[in-house]
């Protein structure tokens, strides 16, 4: 009992930071503390008129749309790759591929960085971002569609091309269609990675900022900080709505490849 | 099949760190890099004690923020593993992980709303009567890092336990307790040693990233709360010395690889012990 307590206390300490959000996003006052001062719609009709901010959105969406398909691709290979065949040193290069999910993203940003400035002389852009967020995301990919791939019986595909079907088509018309809730929760979850990623973006990112490094330049102006709260109330809104979608995929994608769900995305 | 995957992991990170660590032996002269092989950038991390410093700042952070995040976790996942009935065991993943993915950055500045000098806490309390004056303890220093990174990562150090809890044989907890040893007992002689695995994983999957964190340090850290993710990230963006902090980076890496292979080491000295 007193157990349930506890977890049941972790959760409001988990969710104390964004129950705050909407109540400063709708509250009549510049300065974000208590007590709160009345409700106002403006911060939110502020978000429309902001011509800079339109663009870092439009930026992290491309963004994060990109991360999302070429996360999801590696994903499936190395998915597939590891459910599927043997190989040698295949703990070693499933290892290697997972392994940004342990390094410091700060590591990832800065050798990244030396690469593209130092090594190569090329100018930071939208595409650098893209690069490293799809290292990142890769791991995340893989432990999704991990669960959905584990228990396809390759028998299956073997059955379709001996029957006829090449190794494309037999792979497009019985595997695809068994781990595509999977394939769309990957792309899901990498989607919502990439679009909220600030590490690695604010080095990498060209002259055009992407969304979380507009935020943190919004953060150093007192002023702007009631606008912060507003976007920070649609962000989550929308992280809550693609991760709940996800989620049910993903349990979709379980139960379609026949495996017992154990629980959640890692 | 596993190529594509492969090839991008060996060309976007296997290279670029050999790159960097070929970086971290070349000088920044004024405007270009002057790429003579020297160990100057070391010799300068050596001798200059403020690197030293926040080194040992940094370790010292993340190993707290390792500890908390994980002791407090671990309750968490136990009671998710053994009390929550199964069908609901998803749910409470999935509310564990929501805050975890949702905008990190806005996320670590109500922080400093909720411990700030009119902040929720200090209002809350002195509404209450507990206190006259705000605490100050709580803002602009290292502990308000260390609260702010152990919320960030708690949903690393639970799902990882989780997962080794629930692979235990609960058969096992009963064969202990009919042969006699006590509920506690039983927890620390079977429960705590069979969910190690876990707890090794949450332990390095806290400890090894934070030491890259250099948003909650410079949003909540004030003056004295700087770590050595910040240097590094002051000396590529800010003082024009990336070779220096590609140095600073390397090093940081090392410690933090030296540290958490020692703890792999000890537990597994600890659960051979047992055996």
């Amino acid at each position: 009992m007193s157990l349930r307590i506890y977890a049941i206390a972790y959760l409001v300490f988990l969710y104390a930071p964004i129950v705050l959000l909407p109540i400063f996003a709708f509250n009549d006052g510049t300065i974000i503390s208590f007590p709160l001062s009345g409700f106002t719609t403006e911060w939110f009709s502020q978000l429309w008129v902001t011509k800079a901010l339109h663009n870092a959105v439009q930026n992290s969406l491309f963004i994060a749309a990109i991360t999302a398909v070429m996360s999801t691709v590696l994903g499936i290979c190395a998915a597939r790759a590891g459910a599927m065949y043997n190989f040698p040193l295949k703990r070693g290069i499933l290892g290697l591929v997972m392994l940004p999910l342990v390094l410091p993203e700060i590591i990832v940003a800065v050798s990244l960085l030396v690469v593209v400035v130092q090594f190569l002389d090329l100018g930071l852009s939208n595409w650098t971002v893209i690069a490293a967020h799809v290292l990142i995301c890769t791991p995340f990919s893989i432990a999704i569609l991990n669960g959905a791939f584990q228990n396809l019986d390759p028998s299956m595909e073997e059955a379709a091309m001996d029957l006829g079907e090449s190794r494309w088509s037999a792979f497009r018309l019985v595997t695809l269609p068994l781990v595509m809730p999977g394939i769309i929760s990957s792309m899901l979850i990498a989607f919502t990675i990439s679009l909220d990623e600030f590490i690695i973006a604010f080095f990498l990112t060209g002259a055009n900022p992407t969304m979380p490094v507009y935020i943190w330049g919004l953060l150093r102006f007192p002023g702007s900080l009631p606008i912060v709260m507003a976007l920070g109330t649609l962000l989550v809104g929308l992280s809550i709505i693609l991760l709940t979608i996800a989620e049910i995929l993903r349990r979709r994608g379980m139960a379609r490849a026949g495996v017992k769900d154990k629980g959640g995305f890692l | 099949m596993v190529s594509p995957p492969l090839g991008y992991a060996l060309m976007l990170l296997a290279v670029p760190l050999s790159a960097i660590i070929l970086f971290s032996f070349w000088t920044q002269n004024f405007m270009d890099v002057d790429t003579t092989f020297t160990l100057n950038n070391y010799r300068e991390i050596i001798t200059e004690p403020i690197y030293f410093a926040l080194l040992k700042r940094s370790l010292f952070v993340s190993g707290t923020v390792t500890c908390v995040t994980v002791l407090l976790a671990f309750p968490v996942a136990y009671f998710v593993s053994f009390h929550v009935p199964a069908h609901r065991k998803s749910l409470w993943l999935f509310l564990i992980t929501i805050p975890f993915w949702t905008s990190y950055l806005i996320r670590v500045f109500l922080w400093k709303v909720i411990l700030g000098y009119n902040g929720v806490v200090n209002t809350g309390l002195i509404n209450l009567g507990i206190i006259d004056e705000p605490l100050t303890f709580i803002l602009y220093n290292i502990n308000a890092v260390i609260i702010t990174l152990a919320h960030a990562f708690a949903p690393f150090a639970i799902l990882p336990i989780f997962v080794a809890l629930e692979k235990i044989d609960r058969s096992l907890l009963e064969a202990s307790q009919d042969l006699g040893e006590s509920k506690v007992s039983t927890f620390f002689r079977v429960t705590l040693p069979l969910s190690m695995p876990g707890l090794v994983a949450a332990v390095l999957i806290v400890f090894i990233p934070t030491i890259g964190d250099y948003v909650t340090p410079e949003l909540m850290g004030g003056a004295g709360g700087k770590l050595i993710a910040n240097m590094i990230q002051t000396q590529f963006l800010a003082l024009n010395n990336a070779p220096l902090g590609a140095a600073l980076a390397i090093v940081a890496m090392i410690c933090v690889t030296a540290v958490s292979l020692l703890f792999v080491f000890l537990n597994r000295r600890y659960l051979r012990g047992r055996s």
